[in-house]
């Protein structure tokens, strides 16, 4: 080389241009080095996504209302009558006023501006009673000194003038402005129930003990809106002492009658002849006066309220005999200032209290949950009332003062408690563990309870290991222990090939096929448990005594090819067997013998089903850890063992077991976490009824079932939704706690290997 | 006996019985798919039979396909609380929109003299509705001529199918590509309006304008209608077919409603085959009919496949990342115990609640961003922000991660410390070992996990269910118009097909023999995709035993 060739080549290699590319070089070097760092570390990023994500849904579930105050005015009307009533429009803008002097005020909810004042059309009889129709829909009846009751209705207009919303309050009459006569003497106490076609009303007159009950048909009239009511049937009936309130339910099936001390008379008027005393139950504890008595949204659970504080929830219960009775369900209590008001939420199951110390709490039935308590003032709350969609309510104080909060409670429905524990719903006749989650209409009570779910995905899991485990480990064992090379190539992976069908063929094959065929054969499948580890047996002592030469054509790494056909011949006689079986035990049919002879229930999509296809699609997950467990345990602790004289089971049994149980026990959690959020197949073929029972032949619904089959229809943030999501979050902590045990165990495992 | 249950040989053969169980399951399971699926495409035979259900009825004439039998039970009249068993036979008899049910079961005993005859010169129907028709074909006619001699009447008929087929697929070009072009520009149309007005540019020129256009594509639209007016006359002019069914009864049917027909007792094995043959040729690239319950499954096979590319394109950079990272960047210790904590977490995480974590956070998280800042101007309907395409295909990446990063980092963890150290010896970057070196020699290891994450993605349901398939779509992923493939578009796929035909319809016994030909597909794609990615695993291993040595 030349000096000139060096100096060039000196210049080239360290000249702009090189160094240009160097730098180049470098910078791709270090944009590579981290982008790719970013990239493996974001799997971790994707891990806590997913899992924080599912939090972040699930987590508004559990934290408490928030209460915070909006306006404050001056009752409207003012506080020298009594308020009956308020109405509140949807979008809390517009009020409305009942007084017990008849008064009706339309007020706005921002002011205090009145709207509308209006007088009950009936003035020449004095007001005695009143009562709510239905409380979301404003409906309400007053009753008159004349024996007359009126019914009325508030209702909100609302119109957009200048693209401004205007809320109107109208009030309506829409039985007639004159009223029904239904007695002649002072109504006293009140109560009326209607439906799409009938309404009843119940009376008590001032100073007797005389019920009356009637019951109406509703007519259209076709000159005029208005309905006309027409008697249907009247009866009366003495009570045995003087009341204080009157409780109708909203199937105007149950009548209660409550006085002061608490003491309860609870009629049925099932058979409108024939009111009949059901029972006498004191409501409240001894000593306790009631001070506040309403029906929860729905009319069927009394809440009553008492001057020490405490409200306490009763419903008819059905029991045995299909007899109905009074039961107290809960009670709800802060403190002991004593219950003035109570105001019911509109389509949920919540309410809330206002005390005589100026105490305002939230509270809700069914998850049984305190929400929030704020002071509102230091007087007595003398009315509280919801707004329809439950987002606000107004507080009427004893010294006039009407005062507006904001309520942002978008979850009371489920508690820790009521997720998991038993829950006493409304019609129930005990408290049960119920997944319900669909709902008909306003008065639904929702049943987010996940035990059956969790139940049903325990359930579906354990059946499939017992039908997988077994099989898988034993396979295990022979592929890793005795099979001869050539044999394990090919059957390794046919089993594994399993993991790769989709488990929708597995689910639908299981539902629509296996399902009526395991219910036809039943017998066949109790037989396969005898006749096939018997059938064996017998099989391989016979080949043990037969002719060296045929005996060892076949060595035992191969046996596997010969039990091919000795398997699937035993398994065409099991179920061969099943027709004279189901002669010979079953008087013709197992199926018909278990439901009415044994009172088995049987339902054709069952645990047996789920255990066979769910438990085929755990074998190769099982096989396969095992497997490569028993494999890898090291070869010289074999060899000690057969040199000892061991035969190949005691050498199994007593060494490479012992070495390779941890990952034996790995593979079985594995498996386990694989059943429990297996989806297609329990959902295809378990019936996906929310049973808790752990009969073989009923079945279930899963967890991941349950997401697949209600995920796509539920609206997004609300209760359902993040209960589901809470659902999902369930099954993520299960099989990540599987997983890693799995793991942890496996990981210790390749550190003992290491060290033998 | 003792010695051999003391040295514990029975335990052997049982282990060795678990083994062949497993095995015997396994291929047991796969014949049956096999049988079932393909028994759907081979013609079947046509019996007649004579059924008296009472000694004193009048006896019945019935044709059809036998497709199960089983054991009626009753309850005993003479033996209280035992149950009989009759055997019966299930017949396909077809013919539904004369019978109202496509199956009838059949006490063999009400078979008249127990024969079963194969009904001579039957012919058995495919329609394009109300599924197959069972009967003898007796005359043919339309405008210019009536047939009634039996081979001039197939001759014809065959000849009206073709034609009818040449004009169904114009149909198809005119209301799929024409027509469907056309609604977009339309929907595009009324986009950009609605973008200019939510800018406050709307001029009422600007206006008139969109007006126009919008009323030339109605105009055109307009012509097009007409010309598919005419292409439907014509089809219903293409001939009537008398057909005798049953207790002879004539029923006269459109040729337009004809598929394809056969008279499969009087086929021999290579009409049979070339039969079969078609029909899996239209099964696979039909459109289904019937609410999915007959036809074909072309939809959910090209939905399958979109779903599934869109899918490699996103797991394939991200798992080969993260393995890379794993393998040649982060250092032995606790962050990485921590990966590789989390990979086996994230494999183990049912299918499920990658769902509903897909739909929560990708559909209502994300799309409903991005359809804010994007798509505002189609609210208050959801482009993004309803299941689509892209979000399933990004649930499915995720799902098929671990999948993808195992089997690069095993590919990786194979190559020679040589080969790397040798680069860097010559003054190659890390980065440049990687590109050049060590990345093109694991490319066999990448595709073994792609084609295990398409054969995973492939059969999952779940989670699909729930980011964006439907059951029946009208328009493909892919199609003509720009920007051809539509990530927001909901889309079919074969796994949901069998679990929508198998549990949602309403004629779940008609459709079984689809669902199990659906089955077969599934399983033959997945179990080759399986066998794929063996193959080249075998061979890779191979190819490193060498460099090694």
């Amino acid at each position: 080389m030349s000096e000139q060739t060096k100096q060039g080549l000196h210049d080239t290699l360290n000249g702009p241009k090189t160094k240009k590319r160097l730098a180049i070089r470098r910078f791709k070097d270090h944009a590579a080095k981290y982008g790719i760092s970013v990239g493996g570390v974001s799997i971790i990023f994707a891990v806590f996504l997913i899992m924080f994500f599912l939090m972040y849904v699930v987590l508004p579930i559990f934290t408490p209302a928030t209460i915070e105050k909006r306006v404050e005015m001056q009752v409207p009307g003012g506080m020298d009558t009594k308020t009956l009533h308020y109405a509140l429009d949807d979008h809390r803008e517009a009020g409305v006023r009942i007084t017990d002097t008849g008064r009706i005020i339309g007020f706005s909810t921002e002011n205090a501006d009145v709207m509308l004042d209006k007088t009950l059309p009936i003035q020449n009889s004095r007001i005695t009673s009143f009562t709510l129709i239905n409380e979301a829909e404003n409906e309400f009846a007053f009753g008159f000194a004349d024996g007359r009751v009126l019914i009325g209705k508030i209702s909100f207009r609302i119109s957009y003038p200048n693209n401004q919303r205007l809320v109107l309050p109208v009030i309506e009459w829409p039985y007639g402005e004159e009223g029904k006569q239904i007695i002649n003497e002072p109504i006293e106490q009140l109560a009326v129930r209607e439906r799409e076609t009938a309404m009843m009303i119940v009376v008590q007159a001032a100073g007797s003990n005389v019920l009356h009950v009637q019951t109406f048909r509703k007519r259209s009239s076709f000159l005029s809106d208005e309905v006309q009511l027409d008697l249907d049937e009247r009866t009366q009936f003495t009570t045995e002492s003087h009341v204080d309130h009157m409780l109708l339910g909203g199937l105007m099936r149950d009548l209660v009658l409550v006085s002061h001390d608490g003491q309860a008379y609870y009629y049925s008027l099932a058979n409108m002849s024939q009111p009949e005393l059901l029972q006498k139950v004191r409501v409240i504890l001894p000593g306790e006066t009631l001070t506040s008595v309403r029906f929860l949204n729905g009319n069927t659970s009394m809440m009553f309220g008492t001057d020490t504080g405490r409200v306490v929830q009763w419903f008819p219960v059905r029991d045995k005999n299909n007899d109905f009775a009074l039961q107290e369900i809960r009670s709800f209590q802060r403190d002991s200032h004593p219950v003035i008001s109570m105001g019911m939420e509109a389509t949920r199951k919540g309410f809330a209290v206002g005390d005589a110390q100026g105490g305002f709490h939230l509270y809700y039935s069914t998850s049984h949950r305190h929400l929030r308590s704020v002071d509102v003032a230091n007087e007595p709350l003398s009315f509280v009332r919801f707004a329809p969609r439950s987002n606000g309510a107004i507080v009427e104080t004893a010294s006039g003062r009407l005062i507006s909060y904001d309520i942002d409670n978008p979850h009371p429905e489920v508690s820790f408690g009521s997720l998991w524990n038993k829950v006493w719903y409304e019609g129930y006749s005990e408290p049960t563990h119920t997944w319900q989650s669909s709902s008909g209409n306003d008065d639904f009570e929702f049943k987010f309870s996940l035990t059956p779910l969790t139940f049903g995905t325990i359930k579906a899991a354990l059946y499939s290991m017992l039908f997988a485990v077994p099989i898988a480990i034993f396979a295990a064992i022979y592929t890793a222990f005795f099979m001869d090379k050539r044999t394990r190539q090919w059957v390794k992976p046919s089993v594994e090939l399993i993991e790769a069908l989709p488990t929708v063929i597995l689910g639908f094959l299981a539902g629509l096929w296996l399902a009526p065929y395991v219910e036809s054969n039943l017998p066949a499948f109790f037989a396969i448990i005898i006749v096939v580890p018997l059938g064996i047996l017998l099989f391989g002592y016979g080949w043990s005594r037969m002719p060296d030469k045929i005996r060892l054509m076949i060595p035992v790494g191969r046996r596997v090819v010969l039990m091919i056909p000795v398997v699937a011949f035993l398994g065409w006689l099991s179920m061969a067997m099943s027709d004279p079986l189901q002669y010979m035990f079953f008087q013709g049919d197992m199926r018909t013998w278990l439901t009415e002879t044994a009172g088995i229930t049987y339902d054709q999509r069952n645990a047996m089903i789920i255990g066979f296809a769910m438990g085929f699609a755990l074998i190769p997950t099982i096989f396969s850890v095992a497997e490569d467990a028993i494999y890898s345990v090291p070869n010289y602790l074999v060899n000690g063992s057969y040199a000892l004289g061991a035969s190949g089971w005691q050498t199994l049994k007593g060494v490479v077991l012992p070495t390779a149980s941890p990952g034996i026990f790995s593979a079985i959690m594995l498996g386990f976490g694989r059943g429990v959020g297996e989806t297609m197949i329990v959902l295809m073929a378990s019936g996906n009824t929310p049973l808790m029972d752990i009969n073989l032949f009923e079945g279930m619904r899963t967890l991941s079932a349950n997401l697949a089959v209600e995920m796509g229809e539920t609206e997004v943030d609300s209760t359902h939704y993040r209960v589901l999501f809470l659902a999902g979050l369930v099954l993520f902590m299960f099989t990540f706690f599987f997983n890693t045990v799995a793991e942890v165990v496996r990981q210790r495992m390749r550190r003992k290997y290491g060290q033998l | 006996m003792k010695t051999w249950l003391n040295k514990g040989e029975h335990w052997v053969w049982y282990s060795a019985a678990a083994a062949a169980a497993s095995v015997v399951l396994v291929f047991g399971l796969l014949l049956m798919i096999a049988f079932r699926g393909l028994s759907h495409f081979w013609p079947h035979a046509v019996y007649e039979f004579q059924i008296q259900p009472t000694p004193s009825a009048q006896i019945q004439l019935v044709q059809g396909e036998i497709h199960n039998t089983r054991m009626r039970e009753t309850r005993d009249p003479e033996n209280p609380g035992f149950v009989l068993r009759e055997p019966q036979i299930l017949i396909k008899t077809g013919n539904r929109d004369l019978y109202s049910f496509d199956f009838r079961w059949v006490d063999q005993a009400h078979i008249v003299g127990q024969t079963w005859n194969k009904a001579q010169g039957i012919s058995v129907i495919e329609r394009y509705a109300s599924g197959n028709m069972y009967g003898y074909i007796q005359s043919f006619k339309n405008n210019q001529l009536e047939l009634t001699e039996r081979d001039q009447v197939f001759k014809a008929i065959n000849a009206a199918i073709r034609e009818g087929d040449k004009i169904r697929s114009k149909i198809r070009h005119l209301e799929k590509s024409v027509i469907g072009g056309i609604n977009h520009d339309l929907q595009t149309l009324r986009y950009d309006q609605r973008k200019l007005e939510m800018r406050d540019r709307l001029t009422p020129a600007i206006e008139a304008e969109f007006e126009a256009k919008r009323q030339a594509m109605h105009d055109q639209f307009g012509v097009l209608q007409l010309q598919l007016d005419g292409y439907y006359k014509e089809l219903r002019a293409l001939g009537t077919v008398t057909v005798r069914v049953g207790d002879d009864r004539d029923v006269e049917v459109n040729v337009s409603q004809f598929v394809r027909f056969w008279q499969p007792n009087e086929m021999h094995l290579g009409n049979k085959l070339s039969s079969f043959f078609s029909s899996v040729g239209s099964f696979l690239t039909d459109d289904p009919r019937e609410s999915n319950t007959e036809g074909g499954v072309f939809p959910a096979i090209v939905g399958t496949l979109t779903m599934v590319i869109m899918m490699t394109l996103f797991v394939m950079p991200m798992g080969v990342i993260a393995a890379i990272y794993m393998r040649e960047y982060a250092k032995e210790g606790k962050l990485l115990r921590l990966i590789r904590i989390s990979i086996n977490n994230l494999a183990g995480v049912p299918s499920i609640v990658f769902g509903i974590f897909g739909l929560g956070f990708f559909v209502y998280v994300l799309g409903y961003s991005v359809d804010q800042m994007f798509y505002s101007h189609a609210l208050p309907n959801p482009t993004f922000g309803t299941p689509g395409l892209l979000w399933a295909s990004l649930t499915m990446a995720l799902l098929t991660l671990p999948v993808v990063i195992v089997a690069t980092d095993e590919g990786l963890s194979r190559i020679p410390r040589a080969l790397r150290e040798g680069g860097l010896a010559l003054g190659a970057t890390k980065a440049e070992v990687i590109m050049r070196i060590v990345l093109p020699m694991t490319t066999p290891a990448i595709m073994t996990g792609l084609i295990l994450a398409v054969a995973r993605a492939a059969g999952e349901v779940a989670p699909l269910m729930l980011v964006g398939v439907v059951k029946l779509v009208t328009e493909l992923p892919v199609n003509a118009n720009a920007p051809f493939i539509h990530l927001d578009q909901k889309f079919m796929h074969l796994g949901f097909h069998i679990y929508d035909v198998g549990f949602q319809s309403p004629n779940v016994e008609a459709a079984q023999p689809l669902v199990y030909a659906t089955s077969l597909l599934l399983v033959v794609l997945i179990v080759s995709l399986n066998l794929a990615a063996i193959v080249i695993r075998n061979r890779l291993r191979e190819k490193y035993k060498s460099l090694d040595n």
